[in-house]
């Protein structure tokens, strides 16, 4: 046992906070740090600046224009972007697409998709849950019929996060209705401008636009979209879905948030007093501060496992169950420290002398309620513990 | 024993459900809750007229109501419909007025409207931390400092406003024209305001309003506990509806047991919260209300949460949506906890009384 970062992993550590300090965007620190809705631009120009740097994919091999770091290092990386307050990367194109064309594509869309990613040629967006198909997504009924050299797509994909700047989409459709539902798949990759594709808002409970519909009448797309063979689609949706959870556990983002909850404590006044002295609101603190001491020892146990059998195992779900209620809890209590002063809604206090909050916290009622998402997508918590159910305590 | 309403509540319960059924229809709820001025005279006319307002004055004042079970039973309609209009400056205040012997007669007829300018940026609940301060000037009294998120502020005709005089918490009534007032939309819909006083003119209406302050304040948790109480029990049914009806893996998602317990456990908090409700109105006005209104918010503030984030986490994306109504019953519950003291606040005084 050494729960130390070797010095290798230091030395990467001292690099990596050196880039983030020299070439991190001011205005892309403040609106990440103010919970601030990214536009496209300032994450095009984001990823633009990784890329220069040659760390935009940070989970690909370098035989694809990765980074090939190994689990801790991107460990590491996440825990330093998270610090310095940069964005997210956007994960479609490169934590989801891109390991699946990398397993299952033709050569051919790994050489046109691959550097289009990490150019910003392309934006994907992601064509998985339907109305009707949710946590049960091998119910899909989005339909694609073969005609020809092509495949027409008939059908709707739901909670597309940032469709809306996206130009391309990977989807799920249901290529044969007749065998049993998981054999009947196809993955397609389908331009967003082809005719009969419509992308309409879905407004969100705290007022923002992050999620769209799809809608696809009658479009028509080139069977050579295809990736991997027919039918085969649910084999590299289950790959995709285990890439989606890695980071899943958002240390980094909780490490964050614990400190501005610490520091909006010590600078709000209640009872004559400053928050932070409130036994009881102390108290909240230390049990989250608690919970994510043991989040960061789990995760890297879990990164360490990964790294010596090559992939994460099914053990991951506990770092996504236990790291979206330990981030809901932050965001929980940075609402909660501002009492009344977190009610204006986002955007209706302009005048800086009258704002009720300081401007980086303005946003946390509204941040609370967005984040009730996270123990919802990417395989609900309920979905979680059905897999654990089946593969840790096999009953 | 008896736990029915009177008759006469029960009608006003009546009545008020079936008026805010028709005009207060979700749609329009959340057009009024989120455009200013966050208020809508016709509904607020619409109230008034069935005797809502009335309902919070004595008989002394002219009201036919002013006991605890009068203020639940108008304000769990209010949840129930998800109301937005400003009621509670009245229901407040008209115990304010009566205390200081005012004359209620135009808060009860919803002809002047009242909000409350007690809290401050950085005493947010407790009456202690107040700074805004009185001066004598010539006859009368100014008022400065600051007043923040006064609930109803932004639709308010007067403010009744809490501030030192003489090392006593004072009351007076401040016309909101000749204050500072800046409106803004909240994130639960309906509206509020900063309210900045800088020798603004106050009328005098208590020397020392200790006791009439808390004892509104008990009256406000009262209110705002009941109408908890009506939005936990509306998202819960929606829940269950939901369960009853959404389809995944070849069933509906409420024959797993793993939700159908979840969403028991939810009604047990809700009948909770319903008799600590009851418990708090019971005392309203007696010695230990403050204590009763104390254990109603702290009890209210842990069963709105759970309510709220296990309906959304049960309904899954869609109550992420604006367009379903359950997510806006979610907001509402959530928020009523940062409103006259939260969850840890009024445990601290649970421990101290």
């Amino acid at each position: 046992m050494d729960l130390s970062y070797s010095p290798e992993d230091i030395a990467f550590r001292d690099e990596v906070r050196a880039f983030f300090a020299e070439k991190m965007p001011e205005d892309i620190r403040t609106a990440v740090r103010n919970g601030s809705e990214l536009g496209k631009e300032m994450l095009e120009r984001y990823h633009a600046i990784l890329n220069a740097q040659g760390w935009l994919a940070a989970t690909w091999p370098v035989e694809f224009g990765g980074t090939g770091w190994s689990p801790v290092q991107r460990h590491i990386f996440e825990e330093e972007a998270c610090r310095a307050y940069a964005p997210r990367p956007l994960s479609f194109g490169l934590a989801m697409l891109g390991p699946v064309l990398q397993k299952f594509g033709s050569k051919e869309q790994q050489d046109y998709y691959l550097p289009r990613i990490l150019n910003g040629d392309d934006w994907w967006c992601q064509g998985y849950s339907e109305p009707g198909a949710g946590s049960d997504l091998a119910s899909l009924k989005t339909r694609a019929v073969r005609d020809g050299d092509e495949y027409v797509v008939n059908g709707q994909k739901t909670w597309t996060t940032l469709g809306q700047h996206a130009n391309r989409i990977f989807c799920l459709v249901r290529t044969d209705p007749d065998v049993k539902q998981q054999q009947g798949i196809s993955f397609l990759l389908i331009d967003i401008d082809t005719p009969g594709i419509e992308v309409r808002p879905i407004r969100l409970i705290e007022g923002g636009h992050e999620v769209n519909e799809v809608f696809f009448t009658d479009v028509r797309v080139p069977v050579t979209n295809l990736v991997g063979e027919e039918n085969q689609g649910w084999t590299i949706a289950k790959y995709l879905l285990t890439h989606e959870r890695t980071n899943i556990a958002g240390v980094g983002f909780s490490m964050q948030a614990l400190e501005e909850v610490k520091a909006l404590a010590r600078r709000t006044t209640r009872n004559g007093r400053p928050l932070i002295e409130d036994p009881l609101f102390a108290a909240r603190v230390a049990q989250v501060e608690i919970d994510l001491e043991a989040m960061k020892i789990t995760n890297l146990r879990m990164l360490y496992t990964a790294q010596k059998q090559g992939s994460p195992g099914p053990e991951t779900s506990i770092l996504k169950i236990k790291g979206t209620v330990i981030m809901q809890e932050l965001r929980d209590l940075a609402r909660r420290a501002l009492g009344p002063s977190s009610a204006p809604f986002p955007g209706h206090i302009t005048d800086g002398n009258l704002m009720l909050a300081p401007v980086e916290a303005a946003n946390n009622a509204a941040r609370y309620f967005n984040g009730r998402k996270t123990s919802i997508y990417g395989g609900s918590n309920e979905i979680q513990r059905n897999i654990l159910t089946k593969t840790m305590l096999e009953l | 024993m008896n736990f029915d309403l009177t008759e006469d509540r029960q009608m006003l319960s009546d009545s008020l459900n079936r008026f805010l059924a028709d005009k207060c229809p979700f749609e329009h709820r959340t057009k009024v809750a989120y455009e200013a001025p966050y208020h809508d005279p016709a509904l607020w006319a619409g109230l008034s007229e069935l005797g809502a307002l009335y309902a919070f004055g004595t008989e002394e004042q002219g009201g036919f109501g002013g006991s605890g079970f009068d203020i639940t039973v108008v304000f769990e309609a209010m949840g129930r419909a998800l109301c937005p209009e400003p009621l509670l400056g009245a229901a407040m205040g008209a115990r304010l007025l009566a205390a200081a012997g005012a004359d209620a007669d135009d808060l009860m007829s919803g002809a002047v409207t009242y909000a409350l300018a007690v809290g401050e940026l950085d005493a947010p609940y407790d009456l202690d931390g107040i700074a805004c301060a009185a001066t004598k000037a010539g006859e009368g009294y100014t008022l400065t400092g600051r007043k923040s998120a006064v609930y109803g502020g932004q639709a308010a005709d007067r403010l009744l406003v809490a501030a030192r005089l003489d090392g006593k918490l004072a009351l007076f009534e401040v016309t909101a024209a000749e204050a500072s007032v800046t409106g803004y939309g909240m994130i639960d819909g309906g509206g509020a305001a900063e309210v900045v006083l800088d020798a603004t003119p106050g009328k005098l209406l208590l020397a020392d309003a200790r006791a009439a302050l808390e004892d509104a304040q008990a009256a406000g948790i009262v209110a705002l506990c009941a109408e908890a109480v009506g939005l936990m029990d509306v998202l819960h049914k929606m829940t269950v509806e939901y369960l009853g009806q959404r389809k995944q893996f070849g069933r509906t998602i409420g024959s797993f047991q793993a939700l159908q317990h979840r969403a028991v456990d939810m009604l047990t908090e809700i009948e909770q919260a319903r008799s600590i409700t009851i418990k708090a109105a019971a005392e309203l006005g007696g010695p230990d209300a403050g204590r009763y209104a104390s254990m109603a918010k702290n009890l209210i503030g842990r069963a709105g949460r759970l309510v709220a984030e296990e309906a959304i986490q049960m309904h899954g994306g869609i109550a992420m949506t604006w367009e379903y109504p359950g997510a806006h019953y979610a907001k509402r519950i959530v928020m009523i906890d940062a409103q006259l003291g939260d969850t840890d606040y009024h445990l601290s005084r649970v421990m101290a009384a």
